[in-house]
């Protein structure tokens, strides 16, 4: 396609080769750690690395072999950190096990399995990703179905004081983290809709546009929906994900920092007084502010899970004790939660950082899809995922590493837990799938085309 | 829509940045202080269960780590332990003294000169081992000075400190009464906690290491420093007369508690030798001295000795001794006689003699003579340092002559060893409280022409009628013992 590379001036390249040789170094990186784990907590290489490392390497040459035949365009780097950051927490949650005498490590992997087959669902049956568009308002009705479930009785189970929980047979199931996919989905489809009325409409007020008032119901009500996570669920980090995410995605399809502005107002006013008003959120500020003093309470608040951490975390310094010769199990739900004390005091601050890159790498890659994306659809949802794993990110990092204070929400691709584990390896399948259509070539049609009207239209190949 | 979709971007680079710089402050610069935390049990524990370096005196380990089969791989044990427990410390699940705590960074291998051996154990997966240090102590010296002291009747609070007068370098250092370290390294925690206590609550101090951390009027034994500062002055010399009689009263005062006697011994009128005056300890010539030459030069004196100073690195807590500033006359003339507020360490003491057998120069005390890898490889020795020239040569040798002569023919007689010219000074200070009684002292330092050892005994209190306490007669003994030691060896 000649004229295509002269008219754009650049085609992407499909890049699979280079995705299978990081994908190669993220697996080196997954069995490598459990090898490592077996070497540091029993001294030898542990029996089933074969079996273990097979498994892994079959669950992403499938991954990338779907990727080839079916979004031969996506985005490389996506999938290996992933896969990366998938084994590295396979292997210290496995490490956790071995000192516990739990078996989360296989669980996990079963869940990871299961994402893995998710993920080439989603990439096999969705070729277009703005079939979503469809799908607008029954996504966004589901996610908040989803978001009520664990509030129904018999239904809901209460785990750790936060109802976000349903019991399904034997499983217990966190609907918010498939609520997340959803409301992105479905924000996007209404918001690339309505983004002209959000956008135009307003007045000016000390240089900056504010919107008008009938156009605040949206925000209002997504307000409203995270106050009452907050209220009934006792669920902090996921109030503040779901409305910190409609905001980012608000600003990006109106183009208004006036958005912003009353967001934040919001976000402000609403936490002011969930603090006021809840002696949760009292806690966890004060144990922000002096974990030392909660520190081997008597009674509630506890601080120890926080200090613990950061004991743990000074403790590994620059390079980390290495697997095994720390003590992370002093830290409760280090598993979960509090997976980067425990990657911070065996593989220490070298470690993190390097965990930090790679979300900062997934982030940074799905902006990259969003700007290059060629739909408003696309921008947007890649736009809110990418938001969804930042703020997610930072707010339990942050929280873990008392920068902000603490708020229960699992670690993307690290902590374990299978509801969060499965949605977001169908985050990283939009992605990929978004990635796709925005890296594809333009479909040549010039040439042949007699009529010069057809130039300037656009045909795209589902 | 990609202007808000870059501002995001930064957003999000904000975010991340926060997180990283966050962790670094975390795991970086407050680590030090994180680890330090008496709270965190991180670091208790792991220190707890590493293979701790040893503790040497000689070829002995007078502390190691032994394999246990409890709960913590490895059980920290004194193998001498009422000897050596002032120097050694102990090393317990809550804190850690002395040596223990001074080399906790090389025992329990975290010092950067272990650095290279950390290495090769961290590619041969081999578990971290603690470097071994090994003390300056001669271990026969120790034994003369702790069995002659302990041999003392009753329960015995008291010290023996002794130096090489060329190095600094500690060659015993006893302090009664003592404790059995082993009871608190002991893993069982309530029976730690239960021995600290008990420990701790006893009056007699038996976690005070005296020989450092105690400070007592020195009494006569002070004379030494008065005569430096008056050789010093110039006007002086070991043939000098100096002023004597038998009582002298302190400038300023009246009545009875003005005047300071010899308690019998003969002082003469007027004039006497220089020679006379030390070997009967005469009280009336030094607090005339004393006054003299006057409190300045008194203060100089001292401070030049090490009063008013600490300067031992390897043990901690230490007194400062004390010299007291802007006295007035009659203060000034009872400091002369280590009286009014002086108050000095045994440690310090023993370096007043030192500096007199090492020409003048004091040396700066060290306890810990290498730093081994586990391996026994020296990584560093210590080397020795001066710590002042606190006389000259000349003042020196004046002075050694009159000390020689104070064991020959005087009051220090007790520690004369047959065929050595011994060089030595008792004291017996009065405590100034009624109920306690005086505090018995005694420095020496042999061989005269060719100092190998200096010695400061120093006896709080044992069971002995309060007339008979006398230095030389106490200490004499105990002082002749661990030089004997020291140049028998």
């Amino acid at each position: 396609m000649p004229q295509t590379s002269a008219l754009m001036g650049f085609v992407h390249r499909r890049r699979r080769g280079a995705e299978l040789f990081l994908l190669v170094l993220a697996l080196a990186v997954g069995v490598g750690a459990y090898a490592a784990v077996g070497i540091g907590v029993e001294g030898s290489v542990p029996v089933d690395i074969v079996s273990y490392g097979g498994w892994l390497a079959g669950l992403v040459v499938a991954a990338h072999v779907a990727v080839r035949f079916v979004a031969p365009y996506a985005d490389p780097v996506l999938l290996p950190l992933v896969a990366a950051l998938n084994g590295l927490g396979l292997a210290v949650i496995h490490r956790l096990d071995l000192t516990e005498g739990t078996t989360f490590a296989r669980q996990q992997l079963t869940w990871m399995t299961l994402g893995v087959l998710l993920f080439i669902g989603a990439l096999v049956v969705l070729r277009d990703h703005r079939v979503l568009t469809r799908f607008t308002y029954t996504f966004g009705l589901t996610a908040i179905l989803l978001l009520l479930l664990p509030l129904v009785p018999g239904v809901g189970k209460t785990i750790n004081g936060a109802k976000i929980w349903i019991g399904v047979g034997p499983f217990s199931f966190q609907p918010g983290e498939v609520a997340k996919v959803l409301l992105v989905v479905a924000f996007a489809g209404y918001l690339v809709l309505h983004r002209d009325a959000l956008a135009l409409a307003g007045r000016r007020f000390l240089f900056v546009d504010l919107p008008r008032g009938r156009d605040l119901g949206p925000i209002l009500a997504m307000w409203l929906v995270s106050l009452g996570i907050l209220v009934f669920q006792k669920d902090l980090g996921s109030s503040l994900l779901f409305f910190g995410l409609f905001l980012v995605m608000l600003y990006v399809a109106t183009e208004r920092p006036g958005w912003l502005v009353v967001g934040s107002a919001l976000f402000l006013s609403g936490a002011l007084f969930a603090w006021r008003a809840f002696g949760h959120v009292q806690d966890r500020v004060d144990i922000w502010l002096n974990p030392f003093q909660y520190y081997n309470n008597p009674t509630p608040p506890f601080s120890d899970q926080i200090v613990e951490t950061m004991f743990g975390m000074a403790w590994g310094g620059l390079i980390g004790r290495g697997f095994g010769e720390g003590d992370p199990t002093r830290i409760s739900y280090a598993e979960s939660d509090f997976i980067m004390g425990a990657i911070g005091e065996e593989l220490g601050l070298t470690g993190v950082i390097a965990v930090l890159l790679i979300y900062g790498l997934i982030v940074e890659r799905a902006l990259r899809a969003a700007l290059i994306s060629r739909d408003g659809f696309g921008k947007l949802v890649a736009v809110g995922l990418a938001s969804v794993v930042a703020l997610q990110v930072f707010v339990v990092i942050g929280g873990v590493t008392r920068l902000i204070p603490l708020t229960g929400l699992t670690t993307p691709f690290l902590s374990y837990g299978g509801s969060s584990l499965v949605a977001n390896w169908v985050i990283i399948a939009l992605l990929l799938r978004i990635s796709d259509q925005a890296r594809r070539p333009i479909p040549d049609l010039s040439g042949q085309d007699e009529e010069p009207d057809e130039m300037n239209t656009q045909v795209i190949r589902l | 829509m990609n202007k808000p979709i870059r501002t995001i971007s930064m957003f999000c680079l904000l975010l991340f940045v926060a997180l990283m710089l966050n962790a670094t402050y975390l795991q970086f610069w407050r680590a030090d202080s994180l680890d330090n935390d008496p709270r965190n049990r991180r670091v208790i524990e792991a220190a707890y269960s590493r293979e701790r370096g040893a503790i040497l005196v000689g070829r002995e380990p007078i502390a190691e780590s032994v394999p246990s089969d409890d709960r913590y791989e490895f059980q920290r044990t004194y193998p001498i332990p009422f000897k050596y427990a002032p120097v050694t410390g102990y090393f317990s699940f809550f804190s850690q003294t002395a040596i223990e705590q001074t080399q906790n960074e090389v025992l329990s291998g975290e010092d950067p000169r272990l650095f290279v051996t950390k290495l090769v154990d961290l590619l041969s997966n081999d578990p971290n081992k603690g470097g071994s240090v090994q003390l300056t102590l001669d271990p026969e010296a120790q034994d003369a000075a702790y069995e002659g002291l302990d041999a003392l009747p009753g329960d015995v609070e008291g010290s023996v400190v002794a130096l090489d007068p060329a190095t600094g370098k500690i060659l015993a250092m006893v302090s009664l009464p003592t404790f059995d370290p082993n009871k608190l390294a002991s893993h069982d925690l309530d029976e730690v906690t239960s021995a600290y206590e008990r420990l701790d609550a006893d009056e007699s101090e038996p976690l005070v290491n005296r020989a450092i951390a105690k400070t007592l009027p020195p009494g006569s034994t002070f004379k030494i420093v008065t005569a430096a500062a008056a050789i010093e002055s110039g006007n002086y010399t070991a043939s000098s007369e100096v002023p004597g009689g038998a009582t002298y009263r302190l400038p300023q005062t009246s009545g009875e508690s003005g005047v300071i006697d010899n308690e019998g011994r003969d002082c003469g009128t007027d004039r006497i030798p220089f020679v006379q005056a030390m070997e009967n300890s005469c009280n009336t010539t030094f607090a005339a001295l004393a006054n003299e030459l006057g409190a300045e030069a008194m203060l100089k004196q001292a401070e030049a000795f090490g009063f008013n100073a600490t300067y031992l690195e390897d043990l901690r807590p230490q007194a400062e001794s004390v010299f007291p500033e802007d006295m007035n006359p009659p203060e000034t003339g009872q400091s002369g006689i280590g009286q009014f507020e002086v108050r000095s360490t045994p440690l310090q003491m023993a370096m007043v003699v030192a500096a007199v057998a090492n020409n003048g120069i004091v040396k700066r005390p060290y306890i810990v003579d290498e730093v081994q890898s586990a391996e026994y490889d020296v990584l560093e020795k210590t080397e020795d340092s001066d710590f002042s020239q606190a006389i000259s040569s000349s003042t020196a040798a004046d002075l050694t002559q009159l000390l020689v002569s104070t064991v020959d023919n005087g009051t220090a007689s007790p520690a004369a060893i047959p065929g050595i010219s011994v060089a030595g000074k008792t004291g017996t200070a009065q405590s100034g409280i009624d109920d306690v009684p005086p505090y018995a002292w005694f420095v020496s330092f042999a061989p005269a022409d060719d100092p190998q050892v200096a010695v400061a005994v120093m006896i709080e209190s044992a069971d002995i009628p309060r007339g008979e306490i006398a230095g030389g007669q106490l200490g004499g003994p105990i002082a002749k013992a661990v030089m004997e030691a020291i140049i028998n060896d």
